[in-house]
């Protein structure tokens, strides 16, 4: 288990807002979120711990972020820290995004309401490019030869944002082959 | 929203329940990935959304924050609404988003503790770990997607997108501010 001097949640009533208010900083990307408030802000885990629970939370089915919350959660708390950590993903931003759709009809042909929303897409765009710089430094610690890892990372990128492979088979190649690589390192 | 009136019975509702449940343990990469299954199913066979209702489903779960799988809720709040009541709405939003979660989220739950009993395992570090530089990567092309906002963006979104990639990179300065930012500059017209 974690340190004892390790920060962490301090209680279920921490874990469900902190999870609450990083769930609605995320606009199309709520796992850069998580890196931002998770590891770099509250220290909860690593940049190395970070990847690996998601590795984990992006394989498994369902929502990567709701699934990589609830391992956090479960982490320090759990089944019961697991279920507060997915309530605090959904509760609140469920209600908002209801409400959204309420108001939807109303504000839609806004061209302030519209533009609104592409700056703070591009905002986000620009968090994740971030957090992908972040983690690439924990690239050279990694099992996985360095030149390999940059290798995967580019061919991934290039797969998934310029030709638009489907995500399962760039997983199962490219995933598999860094496991392969790291499986060879280790012992 | 165009009206769009459909009735549902109780074997309408188990079945779609049914239908979300199975498709959970399908949802690899999120339940985004599922999304033309539950196209052909809602809109095709049974014809329970309209095609506008669902593509406003998906587009409006995008622009709001919180978690991309809130779209089946909006589907289910959609399909309730259809049914003809805000009530049917809200069982509507429970039916898709409590089957669209709960097999996941438990398979995911028993397979997570199992990993972390056995994180010694080489086998379970070697899976962790080698997936490292592929995370890095989609984090990278997600960006990309994102920020070239399907081919609309022009120089000075890119260059808001450059700005504050740089900013979140290099400071600890709080999301909401920048977001707000973004938000005020999109608003007033001037990215």
């Amino acid at each position: 288990m974690t340190q004892p001097t390790r920060p962490g949640p301090t209680s279920l009533t921490d874990l469900f807002f902190s999870v609450t208010i990083l769930a609605l900083q995320g606009f199309g990307g709520v796992l850069a979120v998580i890196q931002r408030e998770l590891v770099e802000r509250k220290r909860w885990l690593s940049n190395e711990e970070f990847i690996e629970d998601w590795a984990v939370a992006q394989v498994m089915p369902g929502p990567n972020a709701v699934n990589l919350c609830m391992m956090i959660g479960a982490r320090h708390f759990g089944l019961a820290g697991a279920l507060t950590a997915v309530a605090g993903m959904l509760a609140v931003p469920l209600l908002l995004v209801l409400l959204l759709a309420a108001l939807h009809a109303q504000y839609a042909d806004n061209p302030a309401v519209s533009g609104a929303l592409r700056g703070m897409a591009a905002v986000s765009a620009g968090l994740i490019a971030a957090t992908g710089a972040r983690l690439a430094v924990a690239l050279v610690k990694n099992p996985v030869p360095l030149a390999w890892g940059v290798a995967i990372a580019a061919a991934s990128f290039v797969l998934l944002a310029w030709l638009r492979a489907p995500l399962a088979v760039v997983l199962f190649t490219l995933g598999g082959l860094g496991c392969l690589l790291a499986w060879r390192r280790l012992k | 929203m165009s009206p769009h009136q459909i009735v549902l019975d109780l074997q309408d509702w188990l079945a779609l329940f049914g239908h979300f449940l199975g498709l959970s343990l399908m949802s690899l990469g999120g339940a985004m990935s599922t999304s033309a299954e539950m196209h052909r199913y809602l809109v095709e066979q049974h014809g329970w959304l309209s095609q506008t209702q669902f593509n406003e489903a998906i587009a409006l779960a995008q622009a709001a924050p919180g978690p991309n799988v809130l779209f089946v809720a909006l589907m289910g709040w959609q399909v309730g609404l259809n049914a003809g009541s805000s009530v049917a709405a809200v069982c509507g939003v429970f039916v898709c988003l409590v089957g669209i979660l709960l097999p996941s989220t438990i398979f995911t739950y028993q397979v997570a503790q199992w990993g972390h009993r056995n994180r010694e395992l080489r086998a379970v570090r070697a899976f962790k770990q080698g997936m490292a530089p592929l995370v890095i990567g989609m984090l990278l092309a997600t960006a990309w997607l994102l920020g070239s906002g399907g081919g609309g963006a022009g120089p000075k979104l890119w260059l808001l997108s450059v700005a504050s990639g740089l900013v979140i990179w290099r400071t600890r300065i709080h999301l909401l501010w920048l977001l707000g930012a973004g938000a005020v500059l999109g608003a007033f017209g001037l990215v």
